[in-house]
Formats: structure tokens, sequence, C-alpha cells
């Protein structure tokens, strides 16, 4: 069983994170995995920087420009993550856009992820359809799950088509929104959470965009199985550097 | 619906270019546009609408002009199709007239467009102010600075200008930007795109509002000459939507030939192209896939022309379609070139074109053509917004 499916049967609401590979420094990646296992978070989104982040606010394009500055690429992270399964035992996701894949090439990429340990793959634009037609079985024969999003605007029958097309768990994007665009949650998000659990969906869901602190990680995970925080973490990044990873995970879940 | 080997097929398919590689979030705006589009342009009322604007407002049809002295200089028959003569300078207002309805009949209202050299902007800004509808066009930063006329059309014509402060701040960017707003704004807000580019059904539909143009060429050429196919349609190709627009009717005609001419800026190897075909390769960019120039990596790298309608570094699919197939002769042209060509066309025929539309007019140097052949080349726009660099390049 994959990392992702076996994390998903724990008892408790889930962390994971997400940052961009190569930020701040070219050589953090893997020094911020360990950091990040260390403070007991379930599971890490690794951002593989494109220069043209469409689904992302401004934090996020601004940590993937300073990575693809710092030399950052699809080869050098793959490098930096040989090995790393010696050390680093949550689940690994690559979180990127399609075209540097399809770059790299579909298939060889796939190969480097099975090889290094990583565990699924977040391409907001690679579409369910085309992915069901041309790389699913790829996926498959590397051990990736592929996690699809739904978001507020997502009708019924889609939601339904997504959750039978996924394994791991569905990525449920909060609000209408590019990522780290709001503050806190309405009721809008409260009603969109409720219908979405009672939908019964036989995928956890883990609720991203929007999270920031232990009151908007509290809000999202009351329904669902875990939320995800991108840009808050990326901005402690910025201001505070590894050494504040400790405290700023500390403060998501306080008393864990 | 009649097979076509070059128009998008109902996935939004040109060959193996196209589709719609988007993120969840823009799934529902685009699904409601793709499921509503073709049913909605083929409505009689929209129809007699859309014609009626494109007649009393945008001025059409425009003129087929043969352009007698550029024909004895090259030996040929050349035809202009007079775009340049439509309201606001340019052949963008028939789609963003087109769009302007689309948006009405599913009930939107509110407009976001993108825009590089301001043209799109403009024509963007204008169909708002017609209809009374809320506009905020997208600019990158550097545009903003160097197309200082167009941004001040735009706010007097009352559309919001929003500097796009990422990437390379730049027409790729301030397509980003349209779109990350698209997603925070799914409901109200209809993107107007102004070329054949983005998700299908985009360039399908932007190809169908600019097929006026080469609807019109067939009878006005049938007026003149007798016959509706020229042997050459001639077009600039930024992303493309004039282009698309001259050839459409045309496309599966294969005894027309077909002539896109790309910016080669300083020169198709010089670093500072914007040359796609010859420098593109298979990607994806603002959720199609296409020929894009890029890293080895997968980044997509900025462009340069001396024109800013051309610095696109996709194309649309149906371009990369006509270039993979062989269907088209891509042509790039330098900077240097366009510039001798624009200067060439005014003093010969009295029309200063637009850069973009200069470098069309720079292919006698690399084709010869029989002194029998017809010609129609799209004077895509006029050129008053590029005095300034015409002014700056002959020391004027």
């Amino acid at each position: 069983m994959n990392r992702i499916q076996e994390k998903m049967k724990s008892g408790h609401k889930l962390l994971s994170i997400y940052f961009t590979a190569g930020y701040p420094d070219l050589e953090d990646t893997v020094p911020i995995l360990e950091a990040l296992q260390e403070e007991g978070v379930d599971m890490i989104e690794i951002g593989l920087p494109f220069s043209d982040p469409l689904a992302d606010g401004p934090t996020i394009q601004e940590s993937s420009t300073a990575a693809l500055k710092n030399g950052m690429h699809t080869e050098l992270l793959f490098r930096q993550l040989e090995g790393v399964r010696d050390k680093v035992q949550v689940p690994l996701i690559i979180m990127g856009y399609f075209n540097p894949v399809l770059q790299y090439g579909v298939e060889a990429f796939c190969k480097r992820c099975r090889e290094v340990g990583i565990d699924g793959l977040i391409l907001p634009d690679l579409p369910l359809d085309v992915y069901q037609e041309e790389y699913e079985e790829l996926f498959r024969a590397n051990g990736l799950l592929n996690i699809f999003l739904i978001t507020p605007q997502t009708g019924e029958d889609r939601i339904r088509k997504i959750d039978r097309g996924s394994e791991g768990f569905i990525y449920m994007v909060s609000s209408a929104s590019t990522t780290g665009a709001r503050e806190g949650f309405g009721e809008e998000q409260k009603a969109y959470f409720e219908r979405i659990h009672a939908m019964g969906l036989k995928n956890p869901c883990i609720v991203g965009f929007g999270i920031s602190n232990a009151a908007t990680f509290s809000q999202a995970t009351h329904l669902a199985k875990g939320a995800i925080i991108g840009s808050a973490f990326i901005k402690m990044l910025t201001r505070e550097g590894k050494a504040g990873i400790a405290n700023f995970i500390r403060s998501i879940r306080p008393g864990t | 619906m009649k097979m076509s080997k070059y128009q998008a097929d109902e996935k939004g398919y040109y060959g193996e270019f196209g589709g719609a590689f988007i993120p969840e979030m823009l799934y529902p705006n685009t699904e409601e546009l793709r499921q509503n589009y073709l049913r909605i342009m083929e409505e009689p009322g929209f129809q007699e609408e859309f014609r009626q604007l494109l007649r009393d407002y945008v001025g059409r049809p425009t003129p087929l002009y043969y352009a007698k002295r550029l024909s004895e200089k090259f030996n040929t028959r050349i035809y202009l199709k007079r775009e340049d003569l439509c309201h606001t300078g340019a052949h963008k207002v028939n789609n963003t007239i087109g769009q302007i309805l689309m948006a009405k009949k599913l009930g939107k209202n509110r407009i976001i467009a993108e825009t590089g050299a301001g043209q799109h902007g403009v024509a963007t800004a204008t169909v708002c102010a017609l209809m009374g509808l809320e506009c905020i066009v997208y600019m990158g930063e550097v545009d903003i600075a160097r197309q200082a006329p167009n941004v001040a059309r735009m706010k007097m014509l009352g559309a919001e200008v929003r500097p796009a402060k990422s990437g390379s701040r730049t027409l790729k960017d301030a397509t980003n930007e349209a779109i990350r707003d698209w997603i925070n704004n799914p409901v109200d807000t209809h993107y107007i795109i102004g070329s054949v580019v983005g998700p299908h059904p985009y360039p399908d539909m932007v190809a169908r509002f600019q097929a006026v143009i080469s609807e019109e060429i067939k009878w006005q050429l049938k007026e003149k000459e007798g016959r509706e196919d020229p042997d050459y349609v001639v077009a600039c190709v930024g992303g493309g939507s004039n282009a698309a627009g001259t050839y459409y009717h045309y496309l599966d005609n294969e005894k027309v030939g077909i002539i896109a001419v790309e910016a080669a800026g300083k020169g198709v190897e010089s670093g500072e192209s914007a040359a796609t075909s010859a420098l593109g390769k298979v990607g994806i960019i603002h959720g199609s896939k296409t020929l894009l120039m890029q890293t080895g990596d997968g980044q997509i790298t900025e462009p340069y022309s001396i024109s800013a309608g051309l610095d696109y570094p996709g194309v649309g699919p149906m371009h990369a379609h006509l270039f993979k197939s062989g269907r088209a002769d891509f042509i790039p042209i330098t900077d240097d070139e366009a510039m001798a060509a624009g200067l060439m066309v005014s003093q010969l025929e009295g029309i200063i074109p637009a850069i973009e539309t200069s470098h069309a007019f720079a292919i006698f140097d690399h084709r010869q053509f029989r002194p029998e052949d017809i010609v129609v080349i799209n004077l895509s726009g006029r050129g008053d917004k590029d005095l300034q660099t015409y002014i700056d390049y002959f020391k004027l």
C-alpha cells in the first residue's frame, strides 16, 4: 500500500505542508523535509517551481521565481531527493505544473519519482480526462497516486467522477481563489465543507488554500481529514528561514 | 458538422494541439462557455446583433484594396484587406464585439482581459463602454510604461488598467493575472481573451469571430477578380488571431496557399526572437498544448520583437497544427526587415501599418510570386500606436 493511503487510515487530523523546492536556498529541500518530519507533519508537498504558476497567488509565485533564480530544475530536485527515504518516512508528493513534467518526459519523470520514493503527484493543469486516457497506467506502474482538486464551484456529477478516478485523497480547494488569497473561512466555506462531507465520498478530503494558523486549520479539518498549508509556511520561511519551522508547526497544532 | 482537417474538433484539438489544460478551478467557467458558445453563436438573434454592430459600429465590411504600386514593384497582384480601418484601428474589435455579446448571453456583468501592446485592451474597453459593463484590463508593468497612449485610451473609455507585476511583467504575465482573476471570480466574470490562444473553446471561438475577415475576402475577391480564391493569403502571427481570421474560410481549400509571418526579432538564432515555429517545442501555455518557447526544463521564456503585439512565447494551436502539418508556410522576419517594409508601404500606398503588420510586407524578399498570382495580405492594424517606435527607429 502506498504511504499516502496508509497515512489516510490514521486516527487524527492530518497536517500537510507545501513548500517550494529550492527556496529560500537551493539546498534547503532536504533539510526542510527533515525538519517537517521532526515536528510531526503528516505529509509533505514539494513544489516543483514553474515560471508561470497560474493557480498560485503572489507568495508561491515569488518563491517559485526565486527558486528558479537559485538554479532549481527538475533533475536537480530528483538528485537532491536521492537517498531521502533513508531519513524521511512521511508521504511525499510533488506538486507542480504539467509543462516541466512534459519536457522531462512523463515516463522518465514517473520513473524518477519511483526511484527516489515519491508517493504521489498533484499537477493541477493536467485534466482528469487527459490523465485517464494517456497517463494513468504509467502512474500506476510507478506506484504514484495522482491527486485531483475540487472547488466550491465543482458540480456534484464531476465531484463523483473525480472521486471514482482518485485514490489517496481529494484536494479540496477551500474557496474560489488562487493560493494564499483568503484569510479565514466564512459561512459560505462552512456550507461547502458540510455539503462535501454529506456526499460520503470514498476518498478522504484534505482542504487546501486559505489555511494559515491554528484557527483555520481547526475549521478546515472539522469535517475533512486534514488540511494543507502552503503560502503561510512560505511567508514564515521568507521571514525566519528554516529556524522558524518548529515554532510554526507547533503553533498550528498546539499540544500535539 | 463538416469534416475539417484544420479546424478544431469537438474537444478543441487541432491535430495534436489545443485542448484544455486548466486547473480544476477554471473548469466550471470554461465548461459553461464550451457547452454554450456554438449554440449561442448560431442563434439568429445573436448573429443579427453581431452583424449589425460590425456594420454600423466597427465599419465593416472593410475594403479589399488592390495595391497597385506594391503590385508593380513586386510584379504580382497584391490585395490588402483593410482591417486597419476598423473602429479602434485593428482587427481585434471583431472578437471583442463577439465576446461581449457572448458574455451578455451568459449573464456576466464583469469583463476582464489581458493586453500586450494595448490594442486588445482598447478593443475590450471600447465594447465594455458600449455595453455599460465593468472592465478590468491586465497589462504587464513593462508594457504599461512603453504603451502610454493605449493605457490612456483604456482609462478614458472607463476601464481599470491593472499592472501585472509578476514574472517578466509583459503579455504572458498579464495573461496569467487575468486567468488568476477569473479563478477568483468564477461566477459573474467573463474573460475576453484577445487571441486564438487559451483553453478550448477560446481558440475556436475567437477564430470564428475573426472569420468575418476571410468571409468578406471571398465575396470581395469574387466581385473584383471573378473568383473567390486567391493564390495566397498572408498574415502576421503572434498569438494568431488576425491570421486565423484571414485563413479561416480557406483552411481546407488546399489550392489557396497559406503564409504565416513570424517575428524573428534580431534574428531567429540571436536569442532575441519571437519565431515560435522555429524555436518552440510542444508544451502547455495558458491552458493550451501548442508550440512554445521554453527552456529544456520546461520554463517558459520571454520572447523578443520590436512589435509588442507579436512577442508571445506561444502560438495558437491552430497555427501550431498548420505549421506541423505543412499546410502553412512560416516565414520569420526580423525587426529591421519589418521596419523597412513598413516604410515602403507608407510611401508606396500611403498607409502606415502597425509594426505587427509590417512584418507581413517583408515576405517579398523571401518568396517569389508569379505575375498572375493573387496575394491577399491582411493589413491587420494601423500604425498610429507605433509612431514613437517608428520615430526612434528612423530618427524622424
